[in-house]
């Protein structure tokens, strides 16, 4: 998603939402990630407004105090940006990558199947199989940190049966235009 | 805060990522950068536990993991590879910053009336915004950043300054410093610019 993306041309404006609109959004968030919320109060204080930025083709960063926190594309789930993930590893359920696939997607490409199912690949075991349009972390083979965000295009029991195509889509990932601004 | 609450979890503290100088990425991923010599030379410096962690022999051994000694052979060989086209294209990039110009031109505007136009400071990292202000304020006129014909941005600034502007930029003044003397060009123009 933010494979070329330049604060001077595509930011289309920055403001702070309702506080009816910021509460909606915390609530969102406490759902859909795995996240306690004394440990959301320490990444957004209560009292800190949040700043919704517009971006071109309908996506929204949010930033508290210029560092942006967290994205959507129109109105749909919230991906944490991938500093974020960093400092709290646990907000998202992982899925990991081979070895191989790792310089491609660095350079943006969707995440396939194969890449997930192979030797070098983890999928959550059954009991945790994740529905298609979960937001994961994208893990790699050998690698503490994540490599990027993505959303699933599949289910990771699909992903196991049918082996083909795109499994996991990317929407972050290291080195990409959002890593590149640290404040915004 | 009641002490009486003894089951409040406690928030998670976030865990401190280091992050290469040279790449921002975090420092296992390095090698798939296009500066990997340079990253090892600084996490050699920086912190040298990560540094054996990764570049050790037995993290080299470990990290061929799942790929085949082939495919392991041939992905040194791209990353190699796309590091020197990225160090080639550092160099190229830096030879046209020297070789690049800042002009300076003088267009007439009514017939007593100048203004100067100044090419050419982004190739030396100027924030145009910045200067163009400090510009104004030296000379008390007004100044303003503008894209003209060719897409490139330039300070235009009211009055005929262009000696002056000169000076201040072989001077390095404030926003304007980094721009080498010899850089520096002034070209005459008479060109009736359009009024808005």
């Amino acid at each position: 998603m933010f494979k070329k993306f330049s604060p001077s041309t595509d930011i289309a404006g920055q403001t702070p939402p309702k506080s009816s609109v910021q509460r909606s959004i915390r609530a969102a968030v406490l759902q859909q990630w795995k996240i306690g919320p004394e440990t959301l109060e320490e990444i957004w204080p209560k009292k800190d407004t949040l700043i919704h930025v517009k971006c071109r083709e309908h996506i929204s960063i949010y930033t508290i105090q210029s560092v942006p926190l967290f994205f959507q594309h129109f109105d749909g789930p919230f991906y944490p940006t991938l500093r974020l993930l960093y400092q709290y590893p646990f907000l998202l359920p992982k899925v990991g990558v081979d070895r191989g696939a790792i310089r491609f997607l660095l350079a943006g490409a969707p995440m396939m199947c194969p890449g997930l199912t192979s030797t070098g690949g983890y999928l959550p075991p059954p009991e945790e199989a994740l529905p298609k349009g979960t937001v994961v972390a994208v893990h790699a083979e050998g690698k503490e940190h994540a490599v990027g965000v993505g959303i699933t295009e599949l289910g990771t029991e699909e992903m196991r049966r049918v082996n083909k195509d795109v499994a996991v889509e990317i929407v972050a990932h290291l080195g990409d235009d959002l890593w590149a601004l640290q404040t915004l | 805060m009641s002490s009486s609450d003894q089951q409040e979890p406690q928030p998670v503290r976030p865990l401190q990522v280091i992050y290469c100088q040279i790449c921002t990425f975090p420092p296992e991923y390095c090698e798939f950068g296009s500066s990997l010599t340079r990253c090892k030379e600084w996490l050699q410096g920086a912190n040298s536990q990560l540094f054996d962690k990764y570049y050790s022999d037995e993290a080299l051994q470990s990290k061929i993991g799942t790929l085949s000694l082939e495919a392991q052979a041939k992905l040194e060989k791209d990353t190699a590879k796309k590091e020197a086209k990225a160090e080639a294209k550092a160099d190229a990039a830096l030879k046209k910053k020297m070789a690049s110009q800042v002009s300076i031109k003088r267009i007439e505007r009514n017939k007593r009336k100048h203004v100067t136009a100044i090419h050419g400071l982004e190739a030396f990292d100027v924030d145009l915004k910045k200067a163009s202000k400090f510009l104004a304020q030296k000379f008390a006129t007004g100044a303003s950043v503008t894209k003209n014909a060719q897409g490139l941005d330039e300070i235009v600034v009211q009055g005929d300054v262009s000696g002056d502007v000169l000076e201040l930029i072989e001077g390095g003044a404030g926003p304007l410093k980094g721009v080498p003397a010899d850089n520096v060009v002034i070209i005459e123009e008479k060109k009736k610019k359009t009024q808005e």
